[in-house]
């Protein structure tokens, strides 16, 4: 038996994007416990609510995260949406269908470079990126900008993809596909890779649903949860299945990002096969009054919003719940009796969001 | 630019941000943008640090981990706020807990615009940060020239 210590883990740490702060203690080299301290980024966002009405609040539930910032701003405008009973027209469903997997694409792969960044493999983290320029350089192309779109509005969308963008895009993916084929080899097939990463950090599925987790990081475990099976946008009309794996450990997380990223692809084919013609928004009048919730799969995982409205201006109450907030009890869990040496590892396997959860 | 004698190193802390421009930071120093062609190396140890990028506001908690990394770099340094989250506050400027752009915890010599910031604009602020480093490793006066320039109250 060792003495026990306690080793401090960020908030700034190279393999750290985001400041989060833990108390891991030790016995040895084992991880006894881990006491996470958050509130590096903390911005107090949904308390501006009294300051900014509902309209511009669309633009600060963007800047939640800035990696899922279009499915935030998307949330939030469906959430005003069902308050004010608006039905939006079928174009702009599927358009938003479209910049979600978009968006999807794009975090994953972002996921995928930062995973091999963890474990080392610094070429396999720049040829993710590099892949990932190609999906950001679709973004420029259909709403002019790179990681913040907003294109939402209450009762739409405020841009159209014209025949020709998606002609551009659809072969863009086309290359996308081939390349993550090819980055799919050497993260599930190599040698070294595996050896990092099968067998880290398991959970059951008993323990998933026990601590309700959320997202990929669950569906690794086998729990078979994907929101978007709730047939909101143009969902309905896409035939597609949640990715489950069985395995629950770092590998199996891996395995199910790197396959839905070929699902997405597929969606956004099948979104421009159907796409129907018509008016891109509907305009909408009065204020907001009455609460809502809505559920929305972001890359992460599961989202909620809430909305209370009270028929004026400024709302009483917007609350977002995060993927990542679910996903942090699976991840204090999954850190007990692991080595040292993997807990970066770990803190990446569930994809996590600081800057959402803490807002 | 001229020519660069050294090659300076750059430390990245993500403040208070939306993940926007870090991830913007990130995406400059891969091959794409490559801003590491410019003679810098990306590096976690802020001991060893030249530049200091900072993303996002400064919030009540992590006012103190911000001004901590800066105490920590040697001397000379520069500090970069990217994005105008670390310019003014940005959209958050309002809310209860954030305190205001990286300037008001610790001088800041280069502001980089944009919501969230592109990498084109990224390297332009790391060259002018490059250069401004040059500057201030080539005199001797080093301690004065920072009092003056960035009015560095605590050391
Ligand atoms: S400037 Fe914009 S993109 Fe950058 S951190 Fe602030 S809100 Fe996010």
């Amino acid at each position: 038996m060792g003495k026990r210590k306690v080793v401090p883990f960020g908030p700034q740490h190279p393999v750290l994007p985001e400041p989060i702060h833990l108390d891991l203690v030790m016995e040895d080299e084992k991880i006894l416990e881990a006491v996470p301290n958050i509130g590096f980024v903390h911005r107090g966002l949904e308390g501006l609510i009294e300051k900014k009405d509902f309209n511009e609040l669309i633009y600060i539930a963007e800047r939640t995260c800035g990696i899922c910032s279009y499915q935030h701003g998307m949330g939030y405008t469906e959430t005003l949406e069902q308050i004010m009973g608006v039905e939006i027209p079928d174009r702009a469903k599927f358009l938003r269908s479209t910049w979600s997997e978009l968006g999807r694409l794009h975090s994953h792969l972002l996921w995928l470079g930062l995973l091999a960044d963890g474990f080392g493999f610094e070429s396999l983290f720049y040829e993710c990126w590099r892949i990932r320029e190609k999906i950001l350089d679709l973004h420029e192309l259909t709403v002019g900008a790179r990681l913040i779109f907003s294109v939402n509005k209450v009762g739409g969308v405020l841009r159209d993809i014209t025949p020709e963008m998606q002609k551009t895009i659809l072969e863009t993916l086309d290359v996308v596909e081939e390349e993550v084929k090819n980055i799919q080899k050497t993260f599930l097939y190599d040698y070294s890779v595996q050896s990092r990463l099968k067998g880290i950090g398991v959970l059951s599925l008993q323990q998933v649903h026990d601590l309700g987790c959320a997202g990929p990081f669950a569906r690794a475990s086998g729990l078979n949860l994907d929101m978007r099976k709730l047939g909101y946008d143009a969902y309905p009309y896409i035939d597609f299945e949640p990715i489950i794996s069985t395995d629950g450990d770092c590998f199996a997380r891996c395995d199910v990002r790197t396959r839905e990223i070929f699902q997405s692809i597929d969606i956004i084919r099948q979104i421009f096969a159907k796409m129907p013609e018509g008016d891109i928004a509907v305009p909408v009048k009065g204020m907001p009054n009455g609460e809502a919730t809505v559920r929305i799969e972001q890359p992460r995982g599961e989202a909620v919003y809430y909305v209370k409205g009270n028929g004026k201006k400024l709302l009483d109450r917007m609350r977002i719940r995060t993927p990542t907030f679910a996903n942090l009890p699976g991840l204090l869990e999954t850190m007990k009796g692991a080595d040292l040496s993997d807990v970066p590892l770990l803190i990446l396997s569930i994809d996590p969001c600081i800057s959402c959860t803490e807002r | 630019m001229g020519k660069v004698k050294n090659s300076p190193w750059l430390l990245h802390y993500d403040g208070s941000s939306c993940n926007g421009c870090d991830i913007e930071v990130l995406a400059t120093l891969t091959p794409l943008y490559d801003a590491e062609r410019f003679g810098i190396e990306n590096t976690g140890d802020p001991m060893q640090a030249d530049i200091l990028l900072i993303t996002g506001g400064i919030n009540t908690q992590n006012q103190e981990v911000v001004r901590q990394l800066y105490n920590q770099m040697p001397r000379p340094k520069v500090v970069v706020a990217v994005g105008v989250c670390a310019c003014t506050g940005g959209v958050f400027k309002d809310c209860y807990n954030v305190l205001g752009g990286a300037d008001s915890t610790i001088p800041v010599d280069i502001y980089v615009p944009g919501c969230a910031a592109r990498p084109q604009a990224i390297i332009d602020g790391i060259v002018k940060a490059v250069e401004l480093f040059q500057k201030r490793s080539d005199r001797h006066d080093r301690y004065e020239i920072e009092q003056k320039e960035g009015g560095n109250a605590n050391g």
